[in-house]
């Protein structure tokens, strides 16, 4: 029976048609996902509802009645919740609090503390979450703050649940537990809609699928009959390519002298001794699980965070930048993990953050001209196909991959020598994925010095000259040539 | 006896230059602090028409408009300082403790037998930057949040302008010096020239060389700016190294004024205009984008309105009631949840008119 519908949605920007005339529809218990590339719509989709943004055309219906949602809170009051990526919720109350946050059961006019205590054991017992209700949100792992988010939109009875990316942050086991939560919410009749990058998870715990692609419905299908090439190729509008390996190159790619050398270099709290070297025009991958010191090495290396001790040389050097801006003028570049707080200036336009760091190289007395700007800007939303109607938009209205070939204009526009990129194709789909890839490649094959962290194996072995693993904050294993593969950087990985 | 047409007059902000010329395009954004400004002055022409009689005597413009851009010219100078301070994301409450200070010590180089008018401007500028200099330090490396860091100068900026003045008010006869309050060039009067000319060069140092751009970046994401090599403490030692120049500028003012310096009462509570001036002008306090000539707006708007209310013969009692009204009611026409409500409200209005159109169609 269906639960919710949305009918011939209409959304615009101002230069762009977001949705163009969506439908789609969401039957109880059932696991729909919803899948696009960047910029399909998903996002617009997701908003309209749950009551985030109001379309400028088109119906809904729920549970067969109308329904108009002007607000999130007017959603959440009919059943229907949204639990986001990054949880939102209060890490420094109490979970109990924050599962009944603003609609605390009240005694004589008070917050009843006792029953709230015994009610949040009693919910987070259905999601087999046995943890101390007392304690603060934040002190317990990203996976069950996640699932106290959705405990807490299940609880406010909710008929339907959108998750957008909720497995982004969550490791493998964790994604297994929170997969569990969602079949047997299935089964008790709720609808939820999934909405993720992870093909895998798709498979795993859908039942539906509907493809979003520049705005407009490609279909729903049932996932079980629809192969997964297929279902790539209606999300990117043609046959997704094989990955072409670069086995048979590597051999031929000369690599020159060493470029960056580290020689045990440590950041006190962070990275213990580690030793590793970039040659020039080799592509150097860094692989190890979250936490294991990749994101770290970056950082020393870049001037972040200060070596503590060890020598870093870099063009034959010994150099010890105490700031970005020393390796950034010693020819480095790095775009970092966490786009949304080191990587996009938000408000600004395309354009400017584009210029911004082959500006502040240049200090602040030489200013670019508009025009320089602009033609730079124009001449990197061409090659790296960003998708924007012009270089004035706020970089904050780009989806993920935009937002990420943005800061990758940012870099390349230094000419930088060393290109370090940390997790390049994190929270990126699938079509962005596949172009940041592209150009990863293509660097190489220009030559230049890259450092790329990942977390996907694939993506290593598909563009590294070498492989260094990394564990506990510090190297372990380096792998070289015809010796990558999934499988040997795993083992190095697990090895104890 | 000469009448100016109000248009001309105040229209100066406004210029049709092209997109990101020195001055900005008309869009959303400027539309209603200026549709506020327009409001009010409106008000002014039905309650007292008089508001925009601009006469020359002795060669020099006299007339209500002409007075209030002279009284608004202390906090429009603080308010061009403040802008860049809250674009990066601060604030600095010291600048009326700063224009206390700048004014002693002018006034003490005076008493004490200073006779170049250079000499005593110059040590007052070097006042207003030391003090910017000391916020910065403590901002940017010391890494205080700024409503901290700038309170203690606040507090104890006007202490130090007693201990200057001996907790005198030490009063002055130097006519050069008294011309920056009081003097005119062409006609009009210098504090509204000297606003000019700090405006102008401001504008020009963040718009014509990369300062703007850093500014807004720092204020947007300090982080971020980080990462991509912006001098994140230089900037902001800058910025509040102006705010202070620009209230030393504004405390020479006041000072030349009253031809002394009152450590006690120079620039009090200005501080508090200049921010809301800012606000007013559609800024953000948490930082990032910033526009010179709103925050000047915003400071017509404040003082228009003081003069509206005393022109327009309510008891001064109500005053700073009206002003608070007035006030909100600014910042409710750029609260873009409001302007989409009032679109809601004028949207559904016109669709029951169409409808009752229709129903008598039918009938």
């Amino acid at each position: 029976m269906s639960l919710l519908k949305l009918n011939n949605i209409e959304k615009r920007y101002p230069g762009v048609k977001a949705l163009d005339g969506v439908d789609f529809q969401l039957r109880e218990g059932e696991v729909h996902a919803l899948l696009g590339e960047n910029g399909a719509g998903k996002s617009t989709l997701v908003k309209v509802m749950t009551g985030a943004l109001q379309g400028d055309g088109g119906s809904m219906t729920y549970r067969g009645e109308p329904l108009r949602l002007k607000s999130t809170a007017q959603a959440q009051s009919v059943g229907i919740s949204t639990v986001y990526q990054e949880v939102n919720l209060l890490p420094n109350l109490s979970v109990a609090q924050n599962l009944y946050l603003g609609r605390e059961p009240k005694k004589f006019g008070l917050i009843d503390w006792k029953r709230i205590r015994e009610q949040s054991r009693e919910v987070l017992k259905r999601f087999a979450l046995d943890i101390d209700v007392t304690q603060p949100l934040s002190s317990y792992s990203v996976a069950i703050q996640q699932l106290v988010a959705i405990a807490r939109g299940v609880d406010m009875s909710a008929k339907v649940l959108v998750l957008d990316e909720p497995t982004a942050s969550l490791d493998s086991d964790e994604v297994e537990q929170l997969f569990g939560v969602m079949r047997e919410l299935r089964d008790q009749g709720i609808g939820i809609v999934f909405i993720t990058h992870f093909l895998d998870q798709v498979y795993a715990v859908s039942d539906r699928i509907t493809v979003l692609r520049s705005g407009c419905l490609v279909g729903e299908f049932e996932t079980a009959k629809l192969p997964r090439e297929e279902l790539v190729g209606h999300m990117l509008g043609k046959e997704l390519q094989a990955q072409a390996h670069r086995a048979q190159e590597r051999d031929e790619r000369a690599t020159g002298e060493p470029l960056l050398e580290m020689d045990q270099v440590a950041v006190r709290g962070s990275l213990q001794p580690t030793s590793m070297t970039v040659r020039r025009g080799e592509a150097v991958g860094l692989a190890g699980l979250l936490g294991s010191g990749r994101s770290e090495v970056c950082r020393a290396v870049f001037g972040v965070d200060k070596k503590s001790s060890g020598k870093l040389k870099f063009s034959g050097r010994e150099r010890s930048f105490r700031k970005p801006a020393e390796a950034i003028e010693a020819g480095l570049a790095l775009c970092p993990e966490d786009r949304k707080a080191s990587g996009i200036v938000g408000p600004l336009s395309i354009r400017e953050n584009i210029a911004l760091a082959v500006q502040a190289r240049r200090g602040w007395w030489r200013p670019m001209s508009r025009a320089e700007q602009q033609e730079l800007a124009d001449r990197f939303i061409a090659e790296l196909q960003i998708a924007t109607p012009d270089a004035d938009k706020p970089i904050e209205q780009l989806s993920g991959g935009n937002q990420q070939k943005v800061i990758l204009a940012r870099w390349l526009a230094t000419n930088p020598e060393l290109l370090v990129l940390d997790e390049p194709t994190r929270g990126v789909d699938i079509g962005a994925h596949a172009e940041i890839l592209k150009l990863i490649k293509k660097l190489c094959g220009e030559g230049m010095s890259l450092l790329v962290t990942s977390s996907e194996l694939e993506e290593l072995v598909a563009f590294s000259d070498r492989v260094a693993v990394m564990r506990d904050r510090k190297k372990v294993a380096e792998i070289e040539g015809e010796d990558i593969s999934e499988n040997n950087i795993m083992q190095a990985i697990a090895e104890a | 006896m000469n009448n100016l047409q109000p248009a001309a007059a105040k229209e100066q902000p406004v210029s049709p230059a092209g997109p990101r010329g020195l001055l900005p395009p008309l869009n959303g954004r400027y539309l209603w602090p200026l549709l506020g400004l327009v409001l009010l002055l409106a008000i002014n022409l039905v309650l007292a028409p008089e508001f925009f009689q601009i006469k020359i005597v002795d060669g020099r413009l006299y007339g209500s408009l002409i007075d209030v851009l002279n009284r608004s010219a202390p906090v429009a100078l603080l308010a061009i300082g403040m802008t860049l301070v809250i674009a990066t994301g601060g604030i600095d409450l010291s600048v009326g403790a700063t224009m206390a200070i700048a004014g002693a010590v002018c006034a003490n180089m005076l008493v004490g037998g200073v006779d170049s008018i250079f000499l005593i401007v110059a040590g007052g500028m070097a006042i207003g930057i030391l003090i910017g200099a000391v916020n910065g330090s403590l901002v940017s490396f010391l890494g205080i949040q700024p409503i901290v860091a700038t309170l203690i100068l606040m507090v104890a900026g006007r202490g130090i302008a007693q201990l200057i003045n001996s907790g005198q008010i030490v009063t002055f006869q130097n006519e050069a010096f008294t011309f920056i309050g009081t003097g005119s060039v062409l006609g009009v009067p210098f504090p509204i020239v000297l606003v000019l000319i700090v405006f102008a060069a401001v504008q020009l140092l963040m718009r014509k060389t990369a300062l703007g751009l850093f500014v807004e970046s720092v204020g947007c994401n300090a982080g971020a700016s980080h990462y991509l090599g912006v001098n994140a403490r230089a900037v902001k030692m800058m910025v509040y190294c102006i705010a202070g120049l620009c209230a030393a500028f504004a405390g020479m003012i006041a000072a030349a004024d009253i031809q002394g310096s009152d450590a006690n009462n120079a620039g009090l509570w200005l501080e508090l205009d200049a921010i809301l001036a800012v606000v007013i002008g559609g800024a953000s306090l948490m930082g990032g984008r910033f526009s010179l000539v709103l925050s000047l707006v915003g400071v017509l708007i404040i003082q228009c309105l003081s003069t509206t209310i005393i022109m327009s013969g309510v008891p001064p009692k109500y005053n700073l009631v009206i002003k608070a009204l007035v006030v909100i009611f600014v910042l409710l026409l750029q609260s873009p949840r409001f302007q989409a409500q009032i679109g809601a409200l004028i949207a559904l209005a016109r669709s029951r008119n169409n409808k009752s159109v229709g129903e008598r169609a039918e009938a």
